[in-house]
């Protein structure tokens, strides 16, 4: 038997308060009735109500979803192609670069990739004409290179830890490759891709550098509205959005971890019983 | 059964009389399909990232003009300059900048390792259900929004907040020669910088360390305490040493991004020694110095190189090593 | 199922008959990765309706070779021929040929059926007639009651069977195996060996199994290639090679023997006389031909053909007959194995069949005992290689 390691449960103890006491502290605020963000003034939810009727959040979350959804997407459908030819093809030209490439959005500090990316927008602007001033279609794009690094790594380390006889047994039984990849590859590797695009949506929904670099006039997204409110200090208004924000995100994420714990547990005991139905 | 004539014969064969949608798929086949898979992404980053970058490099030798575009070259040969470099070292507060860019991150970075070490060996040696719960909560924050978990900070280290009171009120009791006045400043120091910072990113310090320890064979404990070593030791001898790899990853992964941090600086900080991150966005947006913010950018990536290097170094060895 | 006929024409040994038409032939072919060389040049004819079993260690070239018959390797050099055409350029999915992997390779995401189905798409039939192959291949392998079933709800020997049935559902002319049985514990293997067998003959499917278990290769194979090193040592029946081993790899390899070095004193009338120092006497061995006298040899006996007995055998001139004291007994019930030191030091390793009931003190012989060895001219092979 061993011994209770109570120095890790302090700490563990103490490590989730560090976590979690600022935001529960924070949803706690959003409903106090006091225009002063920090003393008490009695329970009400009018923050929320008003937040409801604020147009500018309402217009900047929408920009922020549809941008998201966009940029998570083909991001998604880059960082596949991206992923499979690492962990497929052992051998092309420029390999190294190619994975150099792949990995360096990972760790780029956010101000250089933001600070390059709008001069290479201005600058083809310059020379093409093309895009039209900043906005929606320079920070979709933006927001697809620094996120398909990351589905990249998803899917490639999922198809790294694939048994490759299972694509060539499909292919000994008469699939050509592209087939091999739509009947076996992608069905196989799709909870890593579907991983791989909430990463890329959630990655495209909180980005406040990169889009303060290559936004324009007029579309001011989720995260940079937060940004210029919470310069001027805590709110009630921004506690209840803030609130709803990480309850939403908190409840989804939960629930997708819970869900995928219970298919868990089902594949166990599903292996369990053919063993023993076997004995 | 397939047919045993020569492949080409056969796919001649099939292509002759089958429609367009079949001949598309006989291209595909004949591995059109796999250069373009590698050929996409390869483009998109090439055009992407690497030509921005280039761009940025060059601006940086590029001389600031008033008028569009705001930077012009030389048009003979070097056709740059590196006065803009130079001017780097020349005003405080650049360096300054990046100084204090280092020491907040090189802080942030040990007091994450603190808190994350044993935090991940803790959830390591967790027992399975408790082992996912505990894990989905450190990862929980890191789905949620960077910026509202930063918010959620500054809402507590405010000087009216009750957390900054209830702390005074600590020190006050236990501390009074260090506690003057009903408040602690803590709001714009590089404290709360520190604070954000260790704070947004102890999940990208946890989860490759918890990656590391838990693939940790615990018999190699059990040999070590069989042999005579006492927990500690056992601690000091074997796991440390076996977790390095999680360690320099975790340190990583906290120091570069904290190193080039903007939006924690700039909600927490100080106005009057900003990080290097804050410059370099004033000196594009305010200033509107387009040569100097590149060469700014230019020289932070330059400092960054070496630790992104052995990060690198260690996660292709680990690559090897999990390819074996 | 359409069964195939068994192949009637010729003998059940057409290996042996000059005129018989190689239904696999393996011509001189060679794979390297890099500087490694995996298959060495290597030729191989295979028979219609043979179960040949590839048998070597490790890395020594036999799933190689596998995969360059499935198609998944590309020969460096040499060419494969199947039924008379060539099938070197041909890729997998286009060779009449199907694999069952090592691993099973089972599509996690797929129910049995489907798993079995899935070669079926490919071919030119109705849907019925495609479902009605289904069903007598699950008959086949007695898995229909689990058909919708995943493969993560399967035990080892049943995803083993739906492995089989979906590697067989194309009526291919050859199905090669890659460690068939390499992933089942010891009970199971020996009762799917003989299913295996079962089903080949039934289907006088050609098969090509990859194996490093020599036993698996002596119950299952009709011919062994055994391999080594890239190259094949040794073709031939089980009996061939586990009786008449014509080097001393696979000698050493296959089973267990004690080999010892020698000269050639005398050689007549297919019997050799050989000196061996280190038996400290001369043997006789039946041999067909002749030797040189003073040729260096070296004379291997395997464990069960030496008899072993404390009294000192009588006059019978036609055994070889040696001295030695019992240093190590292994008792494994049906048999017991001895090792017997010799006056020059060697050591010979001896394995009776407990054939009488006997109390520990009624041992043939025990520890430090006396003994002699006696073996016949016949059980000793001579390996002049």
């Amino acid at each position: 038997m061993r011994r209770r390691p109570y120095f890790l449960i302090f700490v563990l103890i103490l490590g989730y308060a560090f976590f979690y006491v600022p935001i529960a502290s924070m949803i706690f605020y959003s409903f106090n009735k006091s225009r002063l963000a920090t003393v008490w003034g009695g329970f009400s939810t009018e923050w929320y109500g008003k937040l409801l009727t604020n147009q500018q959040v309402l217009d900047a979350a929408w920009l922020s979803l549809r941008i998201a959804f966009l940029s998570a997407t083909i991001a998604t459908i880059l960082g596949t192609m991206a992923g499979m030819a690492l962990a497929r093809f052992s051998r092309f030209r420029g390999r190294v670069l190619f994975s150099g490439l792949v990995s360096a959005p990972l760790v780029m500090p956010e101000v250089i990739t933001g600070i390059s990316l709008v001069l290479f927008f201005i600058g083809l602007e310059f020379l093409i004409g093309w895009p039209n001033g900043r906005g929606f279609t320079t920070i979709t794009l933006a927001h697809i290179t620094f996120s398909l690094s990351y589905v990249t790594v998803v899917v490639q380390s999922r198809l790294a830890s694939m048994d490759r006889s299972v694509e060539e047994a499909a292919m000994d039984l008469g699939s050509k490759p592209l087939r091999v990849l739509f009947d076996v590859t992608l069905p196989i590797i799709s909870p890593a891709i579907i991983a791989g695009w909430l990463l890329a949506f959630t990655l495209s929904l909180d980005d406040v550098v990169i889009t303060a670099f290559t936004n324009g006039p007029g579309t001011t997204t989720l995260p940079l509205y937060i940004f210029s409110k919470v310069r001027l200090g805590v709110t009630p208004d921004m506690n209840a959005l803030a609130t709803i924000i990480v309850l939403l995100v908190g409840t989804g994420v939960a629930l997708a971890g819970f869900l995928m714990y219970r298919a868990e547990k089902k594949r166990e005991r599903d292996v369990q019983m053919a063993i023993a139905a076997n004995k | 059964m397939a047919a045993l004539a020569p492949a080409p014969t056969s796919a001649q064969g099939e292509e002759s009389h089958l429609p367009k949608a079949h001949t598309f798929r006989a291209w595909l086949d004949r591995e059109a399909w796999r250069q373009a898979i590698i050929a996409i992404p390869y483009l998109w980053l090439l055009f992407f990232f690497i030509a921005p970058f280039l761009i940025v490099l060059a601006i940086s030798i590029g001389t600031a003009q008033v008028g569009i575009p705001p930077v012009i070259w030389k048009d003979s040969f070097p056709f740059g300059t590196f006065d803009n470099y130079a001017f780097l070292t020349q005003d405080d507060i650049y360096w300054q900048g990046y100084l204090n860019s280092l020491k907040v991150a090189v802080i942030a970075t040990f007091f994450a390792l603190l808190i994350g070490y044993p935090m991940a060996l803790g959830i390591a040696r967790a027992s399975g259900t408790w082992r996912n719960v505990l894990l989905l909560l450190v990862i929980l924050p890191f789905w949620t929004s960077f910026l509202l978990r930063v918010y959620a900070w500054i809402g507590l280290l405010g000087n009216n907040s009750w957390f900054n009171k209830g702390l005074t009120w600590i020190l006050a009791t236990f501390f009074p020669f260090w506690v003057e006045g009903d408040h602690i400043q803590m709001m714009n120091t590089n404290f709360a910088v520190v604070l954000g910072i260790v704070y947004s990113y102890l999940p990208f310090m946890i989860l490759p360390l918890y990656a590391t320890l838990e693939k940790l064979d615990r018999t190699l404990d059990e040999a070590a305490m069989d042999l005579g070593s006492r927990p500690w030791q056992v601690f000091k001898d074997i796991t440390l040493p076996l977790s390095v790899p999680g360690i320099v990853a975790g340190a990583m992964l906290v120091f570069i991004p904290a190193t080039g941090e903007y939006v924690i600086p700039s909600l927490m900080g100080r106005g009057d020694s900003p990080m290097i991150g804050r410059v370099l966005a004033d000196e594009f947006f305010q200033n509107r110095d387009w040569p100097v913010a590149s060469s700014v950018a230019v020289a932070l990536l330059a400092i960054l190189v070496i630790p992104i290097m052995i990060y690198n170094f260690f996660q292709a060895r680990d690559a090897r090593a999990g390819a074996k | 199922m359409d069964v195939e006929a068994k192949p009637q024409n010729g003998s059940e040994r057409p290996w042996l008959d000059q005129k018989a038409k190689p239904f696999i032939r393996i011509d001189k072919v060679t794979k390297k990765f890099g500087d490694f060389t995996a298959v060495d040049n290597v030729s191989l004819d295979i028979f219609k309706g043979e179960l040949f079993a590839l048998l070597g260690g490790s890395g020594c070239g036999k799933t190689t070779l596998l995969r360059m018959l499935a198609g998944f390797e590309m020969p460096t050099a040499g060419r494969l021929y199947l039924d008379g055409q060539d099938m070197t350029d041909i890729p997998p999915y286009e060779r009449p040929v199907n694999m069952m992997f090592q691993s099973y390779a089972l599509f996690p995401h797929m129910t049995v059926e489907k798993n079995v189905g899935y070669g079926l798409k490919h071919e030119q039939m109705t849907d019925a007639q495609r479902k009605d192959r289904v069903r007598q291949l699950l008959d086949l392998v007695q898995l229909t009651p689990l058909a919708g079933r995943k493969p993560h709800q399967l035990s080892g020997g049943q995803r083993q069977r739906v492995a089989l049935a979906r590697a067989l559902a194309k009526q291919p002319k050859v199905l090669l195996l890659d460690e068939p049985l390499g992933a089942l514990d010891k009970k199971l293997r020996e009762q799917t060996q003989f299913e295996l067998i079962n089903i080949q003959d039934k289907l006088g499917v050609t098969f090509i199994v990859v194996t490093h278990d020599q036993e698996e290769a002596m119950t299952l194979a009709t011919r062994i290639a055994v391999m080594d090193q890239g190259l094949i040592r040794q073709t031939g029946t089980p009996t061939e090679i586990y009786e008449f081993p014509r080097t001393r790899f696979v000698a050493d390899f296959i089973g267990s023997i004690n080999i010892f070095d020698g000269e050639v004193k005398s050689s007549a009338k297919s019997k050799v006389t050989v000196a061996s120092p280190t038996l400290g006497t001369d043997v006789t061995v039946d041999h067909p031909g002749t030797l040189a006298s003073g040729a260096k040899v070296a004379i291997a006996v395997r464990p069960e053909k030496i008899s072993i007995e404390r009294k000192k055998p009588g006059a019978k001139a036609a055994d070889n007959a040696i001295a030695g004291k019992v240093m190590d007994l292994g008792y494994f019930g049906k048999d017991s194995l001895y090792r017997v030191k010799l006056p020059s030091g060697a050591m010979v390793r001896v394995n009776a069949v407990n054939s009488r009931r006997a109390g520990e003190n009624e041992r043939v012989a025990v520890w430090e005992d006396d003994v002699w060895l006696t073996f016949a001219p016949s059980s000793v092979i001579v390996l002049t290689e």
